[in-house]
């Protein structure tokens, strides 16, 4: 079997997963180094439930995603240098230096905003998908939201007027055991959020979110519903995150048990690197995939480093469509 | 007299008037992980009833601190960032806010809400607001803003003895800064501004982290031989109006210092007052130095220049001292 092709989607996807791990490594390493400003959420650990769920969605369908924002742009096949550039504050960056860190959305890949206010995306994803189907066009809409965001009222309110218009929406909760010290069984009635799907008269999925076939298999699943009409369906991928809520923070929120190691095993970028091993796939391929991609990473920080940070003006502009007034009295000492 | 940082402050008052009333419980997101520093030991000292994590539901929670309320208890909400009360805006404005009101005083609903002013640190838009002044055109709502530890203490005590809802601001800028603060009981009524400085050319008046931020201009004035007067309303609901008056009587110029969005801001509120009151004492315009009318941008090369600062002020003071001295005689 030849397996090397740049088209074979089982090499996209170890290569999306990488691209995730590797560009957050170097993310970390330069936050802890102050080259970044504001807080480092990371998402080292949960890269199977991401580019699983995007790799069942077309470039031209929508995503909304949260706080913890670095992988799923990636998952959708955004390029590195935009996103790099945004975590430093630059003006080439994905949101021209508006965002950082938690706010990295490509809209040219369909995302409609990485939102940090949690659960905020609920909403936004049911209007897609109402945008989408009052247009007649055939896209669907996927939010990325935490276990954490399953309290908020904005996602029940998303997913009900999905279910209750019927709307080509797929929710998949991104269970990773915490939201920020908190584990899930003290803040989230119920042992799984997928069962609250019964409540909408929807489909509730549960699935290995360490497994990037088995989140790909229930996403396309809920993208094919979607597409034909059927509505939406709730998807809960069970996995976790390596790094504390945010990193480089210099204390802890979440505690870690026994279980941390034995997650740790689980590694999403191991298992799938062992399947395709097994599928015929060679170590040298794969090694070869993981150089391309610490190039590209080191080639996103050379472009963020070597770009211009934005000048005072812009920091007026995308309040409205035209720029607001800049008082005299604060651009004097700008 | 100990010195204890403006956190400390917090949790000390919180710590107080859990031990004084068992009716007083702490409730918000993580809030026995501790994760800011204003619930430490809490859970050993009160137990987890009295300190409650929530799920991540502020319309929840809030709301049910005031369902608590109406029925007897005195809780403490911990929201965290004050960018998380948007989500709450339904509960705090609908039920909170107007439930003594439409019920004709059946009502009572004596709970805090606390959180916190997190700007200046590249946190983007989503998570910078100071929306006091939001809360301000809400009636119902008492709001206090302090910007030093004892005043934070004092002031803290008092809203958690309340029988009205309070609205805790919490400057982040003030966190780590360190204060004299009176031990034993130490309560500062709502509604009682405070002079933090004298002077007789000019009043500031500063809001939340403004404070500092006019404090140090007073000083650069000085070497000026401009003499500021600062003024900490400290409760912006009720606001201390008169002491506010009081000072532009004396010194005939005022500047409003405010890290909100000028438009609507608190500042524009105390702009008014003194307009509407003192219009006879002026020589010259009244002045707001505050946040302008755009979003806090991530990158912070373009973010910090946003907020009220040192040489903003200054500059606002030549001009209104100036104004006076071109004039005619
Ligand atoms: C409305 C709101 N409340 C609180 C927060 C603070 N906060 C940020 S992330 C987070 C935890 C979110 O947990 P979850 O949704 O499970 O996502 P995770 O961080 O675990 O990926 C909290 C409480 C916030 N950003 N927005």
């Amino acid at each position: 079997m030849t397996t090397t092709g740049e088209n074979d989607p089982r090499l996209e996807k170890y290569r999306r997963m990488q691209r995730i791990r590797q560009f957050e490594a170097k993310a970390e390493k330069i936050h802890a180094d102050g080259e970044i400003p504001g807080a480092l959420h990371t998402y080292a650990g949960m890269e199977a439930s991401g580019v699983g769920a995007c790799m069942a969605l077309r470039d031209d369908d929508y995503m909304v995603g949260n706080h913890r924002s670095h992988g799923h742009p990636i998952a959708k096949g955004a390029k590195l240098r935009p996103l790099m550039a945004e975590l430093l504050g630059k003006k080439t960056g994905v949101c021209s230096g508006k965002g950082g860190s938690m706010h990295l959305s490509d809209f040219s890949m369909g995302s409609l905003g990485e939102t940090s206010i949690v659960g905020s995306g609920g909403p936004v994803t049911a209007g897609a998908a109402l945008g989408a189907k009052l247009q007649g066009l055939d896209r669907v809409a996927l939010c990325f939201f935490g276990d954490g965001a399953s309290s908020e009222g904005a996602i029940h309110e998303g997913m009900n007027l999905a279910a209750v218009w019927s709307l080509p929406a797929i929710f998949v909760c991104e269970n990773n055991r915490f939201g920020m010290s908190t584990p899930t069984s003290d803040a989230v009635a119920g042992e799984n959020v997928a069962d609250r799907a019964h409540g909408y008269g929807i489909p509730g999925v549960i699935v290995d979110g360490q497994d990037v076939d088995a989140v790909e298999a229930a996403v396309r699943e809920a993208v094919d519903r979607a597409r034909a009409g059927k509505g939406p369906t709730l998807i809960e991928t069970k996995t976790y995150r390596y790094g504390d809520h945010a990193v480089n923070m210099g204390r802890e929120l979440t505690p870690r048990g026994p279980e941390h190691d034995d997650w740790v095993k689980r590694d999403p970028i191991t298992i799938y690197r062992q399947r395709l091993i097994e599928a015929g796939v060679t170590e040298a391929d794969l090694d070869a995939i993981d150089k391309t991609i610490a190039d590209e990473v080191a080639d996103a920080l050379q472009f963020a480093r070597d770009s211009e940070y934005p000048v005072f003006e812009e920091a007026f502009d995308d309040v409205f469509v035209d720029r607001v007034p800049i008082p005299a009295e604060v651009q004097a000492h700008a | 007299m100990a010195r204890i940082t403006f956190l400390e402050a917090i949790m000390q008052a919180q710590q107080e008037e859990m031990q004084r009333d068992d009716k007083v419980f702490i409730m918000g997101e993580d809030v026995r992980c501790n994760v800011f520093g204003t619930t430490t030991g809490f859970v050993d000292a009160f137990g987890a009833e009295r300190v409650r994590d929530t799920p991540i539901s502020e319309n929840g929670f809030i709301g049910a601190a005031g369902g608590a309320a109406m029925v007897g208890m005195r809780p403490i909400v911990d929201a965290t960032i004050s960018s998380f009360l948007f989500p709450a805006m339904d509960q705090i404005c609908s039920i909170i806010a107007k439930s003594r009101y439409i019920y004709g005083g059946q009502a009572k609903l004596p709970l805090v809400i606390r959180s916190c002013l997190f700007y200046g640190n590249s946190n983007a838009a989503q998570h910078s607001d100071r929306p006091y002044s939001m809360f301000m055109n809400m009636p119902g709502l008492k709001i206090i803003a302090p910007s030093c530890a004892s005043d934070m203490k004092g002031l803290l005590k008092a809203a958690v003895r309340s029988d009205d809802p309070v609205l805790s601001f919490e400057d982040s800028t003030c966190w780590m800064a360190k204060d004299e603060v009176p031990e034993g009981e130490h309560i500062i009524p709502l509604g009682k501004g405070d002079i933090k400085r004298e002077g007789s050319d000019v009043t500031i008046i500063g809001v939340a982290g403004g404070v500092n931020v006019a404090l140090k201009a007073a000083k650069a004035l000085e070497q000026e031989g401009i003499s500021a007067e600062v003024i900490d309303p400290r409760t912006l609901v009720p606001l201390d109006r008169e002491l506010i008056l009081q000072s532009v009587r004396k010194t005939g110029r005022a500047i409003c210092v405010d890290p909100a969005h000028m438009t609507c801001s608190a500042a524009s509120e105390i702009s008014a007052t003194i307009v509407e009151n003192a219009f006879d004492a002026l020589r010259a315009p009244v002045l707001r130095v505050t946040t302008p009318d755009t979003h806090l941008p991530f990158s912070p090369h373009i973010e910090k220049p946003l907020y009220p600062s040192v040489e903003r002020i200054v500059d606002a003071a030549r001009k209104v001292v100036g104004t006076k001295q071109t004039q005619p005689a």
